[in-house]
């Protein structure tokens, strides 16, 4: 089955000629969770705009539920939400009459009763009819998806739901992101944070400078991501890894005085206890001992860079 | 057509004139009044009758056009601009909807509002001068045309300015001035001329001159003339807007 939103080969230009989409090519399945991760300018907002119709694009294909956005974009706008990157809403209307307009916008037949739920769902139901300068930045971030959600899309965009959100809020804000999942909502969103696209998504895209560096489940890249290391500062630097420790997964760093053991934190046994034993069975005394992980930012970071060398390179 | 959004446009711009329902009325009411206190009292005890007519009846019309002309302007630019402005035409853009669904929602309210305004002037005149109007539906249709054509032109003012300078140019520098040289006080005949040649390049002219006829039965130029120079003008908006909305001109990055 076709996904939920396929895009090939999206290309944008902007009018001053400067190229923000260079042909990307994503297909998102229907229920799950996407999330776009990039640095700033990546074009993060841009391939959302060109989906969604804020922009046009240049180039390429994307359908949302089969509807091309372009040539069928009544029915592919209907099946979308959009939940944008800044925090813009009429100062003077109410919370009310907001999400009222968004549903009739959107051209759905009147439903108080949903639109009472809806603001229950997102804790705003007691602020119905206040105005909407009176709300603070979280409540007016809530009133965005409320209004995104007014029509009951089946496909909602979040870009970077929780910038400038405290830590309750950033979890408030995942949990109503799950429970949107539970209603079989597909969910494309945008962030900066790395444990956050970790914590919400089921997929995750790493986007940079208008292209897309990779798709992977979280859990795959969470299962790259489990290895640790074990450093190990040695007294006296050593030549080689002793012959007793070859049954573990070791090697020499800083000249022999380092040695460092790989190990997966998913495992049963990390071997540690073991590897502390065999060391002084060998005769190696231990000035230290550090772990790291290699974190999603730092595989992040890396593809970046390497993008960069080559876009140098060229 | 998806006449739930454009319903829910029109609403929404609506219900922002019943907010302020009171600065709505008040402010027409009272510089009607005022012109009437100015040109009727002061003007009017100089100028009896122009044309057979009381100088404050005179006026009565071209007051009528010279408010709904600029109110329908300021509504209309005022409206879609807000939007552009703070960023929330975005759901504007991501709806299910047509340019053309945008267009009757907005210059629908705006059109509404200024007739609204301009029917409460009508009925404030009354109080002070003997009013009849002749051609009650040629009356009306002028009125309705000139809110919509203009309503329309504010749109695309509102379109096209990138700040509230721009928004404010065009009325001021354009409109403002084409009105009050339009004869909304006087008769074009009482012009030198040379000046009444000018004044048939002003196409206020044709519009107050029309809409004077549907009031007194006499007007600067022939009743026809007045008409398809209405309908010119709206045709003229109805194709400008009709190129925004195939172009994305001002619209969609
Ligand atoms: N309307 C526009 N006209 C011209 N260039 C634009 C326009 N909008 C965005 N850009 C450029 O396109 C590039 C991508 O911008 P975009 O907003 O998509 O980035 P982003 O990934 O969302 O960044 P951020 O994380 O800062 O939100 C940027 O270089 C930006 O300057
Ligand atoms: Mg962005």
């Amino acid at each position: 089955m076709a996904g939920m939103v396929e895009i090939e080969n999206a290309e944008k230009t902007y009018d001053g000629g400067f190229q923000a989409l260079k042909g990307v090519s994503l297909s998102i399945e229907e229920g799950e969770i996407l999330a776009l991760l990039g640095p700033n300018g990546a074009g993060k907002t841009t391939l959302i705009s060109t989906i969604c119709g804020i922009t046009m694009p240049t180039g390429g294909s994307i359908r949302v539920g089969g509807h091309d956005v372009v040539r069928d974009f009544r029915a592919a706008r209907s099946l979308v939400g959009l939940v944008p990157q800044e925090l813009t809403l009429e100062p003077f209307e109410t919370v009310w009459s907001a999400v009222r307009f968004s549903r009739g916008l959107f051209g759905a037949k009147r439903d108080d009763a949903y639109l009472d739920e809806l603001l229950r769902r997102l804790s705003l139901y007691d602020k119905k009819h206040s105005q909407l300068q009176e709300l603070s930045g979280g409540m007016k971030r809530r009133v965005l998806i409320a209004k995104a959600l007014s029509h009951d899309p089946k496909v909602l965009f979040l870009d970077e739901p929780t910038a400038g959100v405290d830590v309750e809020l950033r979890r408030d804000m995942w949990d109503i992101v799950a429970k949107l999942k539970e209603t079989g909502v597909t969910i494309i969103l945008t962030t900066h944070y790395i444990e956050e696209a970790e914590a919400m998504a089921d997929r995750i895209g790493v986007i940079s400078a208008g292209e897309l560096l990779l798709v992977e489940k979280t859990t795959d890249l969470m299962a790259r991501l489990g290895r640790k290391e074990l450093r190990i500062a040695l007294s006296a630097p050593i030549e080689t890894v002793p012959e007793g420790l070859s049954d573990y997964d070791l090697r020499l760093e800083d000249e022999g005085e380092t040695l460092i053991y790989t190990y997966d934190t998913q495992a049963e046994r990390t071997g540690i206890a073991r590897l502390i034993g065999s060391l002084s069975e060998a005769g190696l005394s231990i000035a230290d001992v550090e772990t790291t992980q290699s974190s999603l930012e730092e595989i992040f970071v890396g593809l970046v860079r390497k993008e960069d060398d080559e876009g140098d390179a060229a | 057509m998806n006449w739930t959004a454009i319903w829910a446009i029109y609403r929404f711009e609506m219900a922002r004139f019943v907010r302020t329902f009171l600065q709505s009325i008040i402010s027409p009411v009272i510089s009607t009044s005022l012109y009437f206190v100015v040109f009727g009292a002061a003007i009017g005890s100089r100028i009896d009758e122009v044309d057979g007519i009381s100088y404050g009846a005179f006026i009565v019309p071209g007051l009528i056009m010279l408010t709904v002309m600029t109110q329908a302007i300021s509504n209309a630019s005022f409206g879609i601009y807000f939007p552009k402005f703070i960023g929330t035409i975005y759901e504007l853009l991501s709806a299910p909807i047509s340019f053309a669904e945008v267009i009757l929602g907005y210059v629908g309210a705006a059109a509404t509002k200024s007739l609204f305004i301009g029917v409460m002037i009508l009925i404030t005149a009354t109080f002070f001068v003997d009013l009849t109007v002749q051609n009650w539906p040629a009356m009306l249709a002028f009125l309705v045309l000139t809110c919509t054509s203009f309503a329309l032109l504010g749109f695309i003012i509102g379109i096209w300015a990138s700040n509230f300078e721009q928004l404010q140019l065009v009325p001021l520098l354009v409109v403002t001035p084409l009105v009050f040289l339009g004869g909304s006080f006087y008769s074009i005949s009482m012009l030198p001329e040379f000046w009444q040649k000018v004044a048939l390049f002003n196409p206020v002219v044709y519009l107050i001159s029309g809409f004077r006829w549907s009031f007194f039965g006499m007007a600067d130029v022939p009743v026809m003339v007045s008409l398809l120079a209405i309908a010119g003008f709206t045709a003229l908006c109805v194709l400008t807007v009709w190129w925004i909305f195939k172009t994305g001109w001002r619209i969609r990055a």
